[in-house]
């Protein structure tokens, strides 16, 4: 079964390939990759009971490299595999235009840099998918070619390459003092005067590549700017590769270089992304932009896991629950927000603009879509019966139980913001007028449906995922990071 | 010594290349600021690479994919950079300009 794990990243990456070659067949071979993943994925997940690892070939580390899939890796290649199934069949690009040929190639590199990072246990190769992921997403937000989409762009590269330069600088550290980069030997070194400076160098770099407030300024024009299938990849998966490298960093590479100060600062920030995200929705008349600061708020909660989960380790029963919550959280998002972003697409293409006003009356036109747009709208607030419910429900019960209400602060009031910006266009989809939108296939607007639905599933049957992220769930997500 | 001194160097580079990074407005110029840190923290892999006699072949692996990953990322920054002066003759982002 091992030997799956490399075909998930190489799949997509010669599908990627076989795209430059033949631009006319993106869409066929995009969906060929989509198939075989998936399927490969079933195998995987259904016989995963015990964390699967390969070290590739035969090497084991530290001298050779090593990929592993537990519960975590599993569940974010799952949401990978699932998003990108549906922005791929959503995607309308045919022929070979110039943004045709170059959406399917640039779609499924950044699919197979999402698996590589997913895969990897060593911190250089995490370097390599990260820089392959920031230049497939960077591509995919100029790909409009508009002057603002190309601004966007290439603010989003200055950051995004400052990001990749910080963490690469904290891995050349690391592999210095302790000649080794696998995840794996990292816990076990001796400690050395260097190790502070490395981590804080990697974590700051992944801050920017994340975009937790305040490293948010690319992010709203960059998700804004581009074409909403490729939206709907940058904003449900390209921040959490880069969350996903910082769990993996702190929760089992280094978690005895956890500080008090660095846990309350993580939270803080966290906390304060979920008030300016919320409070910038509230106020932008486009609904792309609206989508987009949502990603903004809705990545603070991802960091409330250091001070929930990391934090004062016997005192806090509920520890591993926030850390299973805030991985909840990442994968709900992730298909509500694609489902979000398809949406808007669909009533751009409709209404040749994005501006709220121009939804009044969609719910007659495109009642499908917005019945999507409301389902994934539910699972943003966090409420019941949805993944978004799930994760705050467990966030805040672990928050009240380390005796730190003020952390349920940012979930409790993120919800009544998210449901403050999301009611503007829901409210103006049900306006009783006679709809000015060009009428939607229901086939297009099954994709959000089906992605919306998801996130929903996500809370109704939230048990096998639950027992999923338990295997082979890092020590420090229960015993805290200090 | 020797080593010491690459590593310096390597330090030095970084150093320059952060503060040109931050301070340059010029597109062009900021990518090649992001050239001359990737260029510092190789030479400091290096250094790392040669310390205690014996070479450590793992540092000249990592520096030959970094300056693949490096190239790559230059020539889609520069890329870009062309577009945006195509499509808007600038060669600063619009919030930088004078």
């Amino acid at each position: 079964m091992s030997l799956i794990l490399p075909l998930l990243a190489a799949v997509p990456l010669l599908g990627a390939i076989a795209a430059v070659l033949a631009p006319r067949a993106g869409k066929g071979i995009g969906l060929g990759v989509a198939i075989v993943l998936l399927a490969a994925l079933a195998v995987l997940v259904g016989g995963l009971n015990t964390p699967v690892v390969l070290p590739l070939g035969g090497w084991e580390p530290p001298l050779g490299i090593a990929l592993r899939v537990d519960g975590l890796a599993a569940a974010f290649l799952g949401l990978a595999a699932v998003v990108m199934t549906g922005v791929l069949i959503a995607a309308p690009y045919r022929g070979a235009g110039r943004e045709a040929a170059a959406f399917w190639p640039l779609a499924l590199l950044l699919w197979g840099a999402l698996n590589a990072i997913f895969l990897s246990r060593d911190l250089f190769n995490l370097y390599v998918g990260l820089e392959l992921l920031t230049l497939a997403a960077v591509a995919l937000a100029a790909l409009s070619g508009s002057a603002g989409a190309l601004a966007a762009a290439i603010r989003y590269m200055v950051f995004a390459l400052m990001g990749s330069l910080l963490f690469l600088l904290g891995v050349a550290l690391t592999y210095a003092a302790h000649g080794a980069l696998d995840l794996a030997a990292l816990p076990g070194r001796n400690p050395q005067p260097t190790d502070a400076l490395a981590a804080g160098l990697m974590t700051a770099g992944l801050l920017v590549k994340t975009a937790l407030f305040p490293f948010h300024a690319w992010l709203a024009p960059a998700h804004s700017g581009a074409p909403a299938p490729a939206s709907a990849m940058l904003s449900a998966l390209v921040p959490k590769a880069s969350f996903y490298i910082l769990l993996r960093l702190w929760f089992e590479a280094l978690p005895d270089l956890g500080r008090p100060g660095f846990l309350w600062l993580m939270g803080a920030l966290g906390t304060a992304a979920i008030l300016y995200g919320g409070v910038m929705a509230l106020r932008q008349a486009r609904l792309k932009l609206v989508i987009a600061y949502s990603t903004v708020a809705q990545i603070g909660y991802l960091f409330l896991v250091f001070p929930l989960a990391g934090g004062g380790g016997a005192a806090q029963p509920w520890a591993a629950g926030a850390w299973t919550g805030v991985v909840f959280h990442a994968l709900a998002h992730g298909l509500a927000k694609a489902a979000m972003f398809l949406c808007a697409g669909l009533w751009l293409a409709a209404a040749g603009n994005d501006r709220i006003e121009a939804l009044r009356g969609a719910a007659r036109a495109t009642p499908m879509a917005v019945f999507a747009f409301a389902l994934a709208a539910i699972s943003l607030m966090g409420l019941p019966p949805s993944g978004g419910f799930t994760a705050k429900y467990l966030m805040v019960t672990s928050a009240f139980a380390a005796g730190a209400p003020y952390w349920a602060l940012g979930p409790l009031l993120g919800g009544l913001l998210a449901a403050a910006y999301l009611y503007r266009p829901i409210a103006a989809a049900f306006a009783p007028v006679e709809p000015e939108l060009r009428p939607v296939p229901r086939g297009q607007q099954a994709v959000p449906l089906a992605l919306a639905l998801g996130a929903i599933v996500l809370g109704l049957a939230s048990a096998p995922p639950f027992d999923l992220l338990q295997i082979g769930r890092p020590e420090a997500a229960a015993r805290g990071v200090e | 010594m020797n080593v010491t001194v690459l590593g310096l160097c390597g330090a030095l580079l970084v150093g320059i290349g952060v503060f040109a990074f931050l301070w340059q407005r010029h597109l062009l110029r900021r990518v090649l600021a992001f050239n001359v840190i990737g260029s510092g923290i190789f030479l400091y892999l290096g250094a790392a690479g040669a310390r205690g006699g014996a070479a450590d072949p793992v540092p000249h692996a990592l520096i030959i994919t970094g300056i693949v990953v490096a190239l790559s990322a230059s020539a889609l920054a520069v890329a870009l950079v062309l577009a945006h002066l195509h499509a808007s003759s600038a060669t600063r982002l619009p919030e930088d300009e004078p």
